[in-house]
């Protein structure tokens, strides 16, 4: 993963015209590029340089979880050794009902926790065997952990950067 | 009820959308459906908003500068202090969530010095100290995940 990509314009023409979504038409590609301007070949030869550089993190159908009944979110905070959190990490973001898992900076004495995971479930006996599952998981390695459950989302929208 | 071709689609491309010049085609072949079949498909997931868009994701951190924020705020004044915080453009996700820190929000800038004023604009604002969590690794490809259609 190449971390000094920087897009260029046309990469940034390309990021504000498909990050609402690509038109659901037989040459999607096309009709974007036909948009801006370009050949067809250039806008996907330039979303495959992104997301090998990781600005595009994958092209998906991105579907609605609260939609499809998965309505709770445990935001799951670990403190693990610092000296263990790569290989914790790497178990915790492999596990089947974790979207997301990031390691984050503690703040103590506020703030303790140095490991993030997202666990989602339809409902609250779903989310509590997940992270069962990672308690035997982090076994001794787990010095403390709290269980922050979403009690209403305020405000969702994707990335959006201006035109 | 979400039918056989849409659990297949929401399964298979949650991960990866073909980036083909004729990417329904692609899936139709996979699917063995028609291309007419899986547009039709889906536009209704979209229309019914199961599936939000078909696009690409993009990563936060390459695209911008972002951070989690957390921030203590007396439960009877939670709204009004959600109101305040989701004025920011730069706001993207915020929830409320069971804790002493019971309100949660990723802000998003085009750059680490953008990100900082806006981080004193809220704490300006809102009259409240922020707890800022900004990712220092991430553990997950982020491919979704797998869903239980029973």
């Amino acid at each position: 993963m190449n971390t000094t990509f920087i897009p260029n314009e046309l990469d940034r023409k390309l990021i504000v015209a498909t990050q609402e979504g690509l038109p659901l038409t037989p040459r999607p590609y096309h009709d974007i590029a036909e948009e801006l301007g370009v050949s067809p070949d250039e806008v996907i030869t330039r979303m495959q340089r992104m997301k090998d550089a990781g600005v595009i993190r994958r092209i998906a159908a991105v579907p609605d979880h609260y939609k499809l009944g998965y309505t709770l979110n445990g935001m799951t905070v670990w403190d693990v050794p610092d000296n263990m959190v790569q290989e914790l990490g790497r178990k915790l973001g492999a596990m089947d009902p974790v979207s997301h898992c990031y390691q984050r900076p503690r703040h103590p004495p506020l703030w303790n926790y140095n490991l993030f995971a997202m666990v989602h479930g339809r409902t609250q006996e779903e989310v509590d065997i997940h992270i069962q599952a990672i308690v035997e998981l982090l076994g001794e390695h787990n010095r403390g952990n709290e269980v922050l459950f979403s009690k209403r989302i305020l405000k969702k929208t994707g990335l959006r950067i201006k035109k | 009820m979400i039918n056989k071709l849409s659990q297949q689609i929401i399964d298979r491309y949650q991960k990866g959308f073909p980036l083909s010049p004729t990417p329904f085609k692609v899936m139709a072949n996979e699917l063995d459906v028609s291309e007419q079949e899986i547009i039709d498909c889906v536009e209704s997931l979209q229309q019914t908003d199961v599936v939000s868009r078909v696009g690409p994701v993009f990563n936060h951190k390459k695209a911008g500068a972002s951070t989690l924020v957390a921030i203590a705020v007396p439960e009877h004044l939670l709204s009004d202090v959600a109101e305040m915080v989701n004025e920011f453009k730069e706001v993207n996700h915020n929830y409320a969530r069971e804790h002493h820190y019971n309100l949660w929000f990723v802000v998003t800038a085009t750059d680490s010095k953008h990100l900082e004023q806006t981080l004193w604009s809220i704490r300006k604002k809102t009259g409240y100290p922020i707890l800022n969590l900004p990712m220092e690794k991430s553990y997950h490809i982020d491919l979704g995940f797998k869903l239980n259609w029973n």
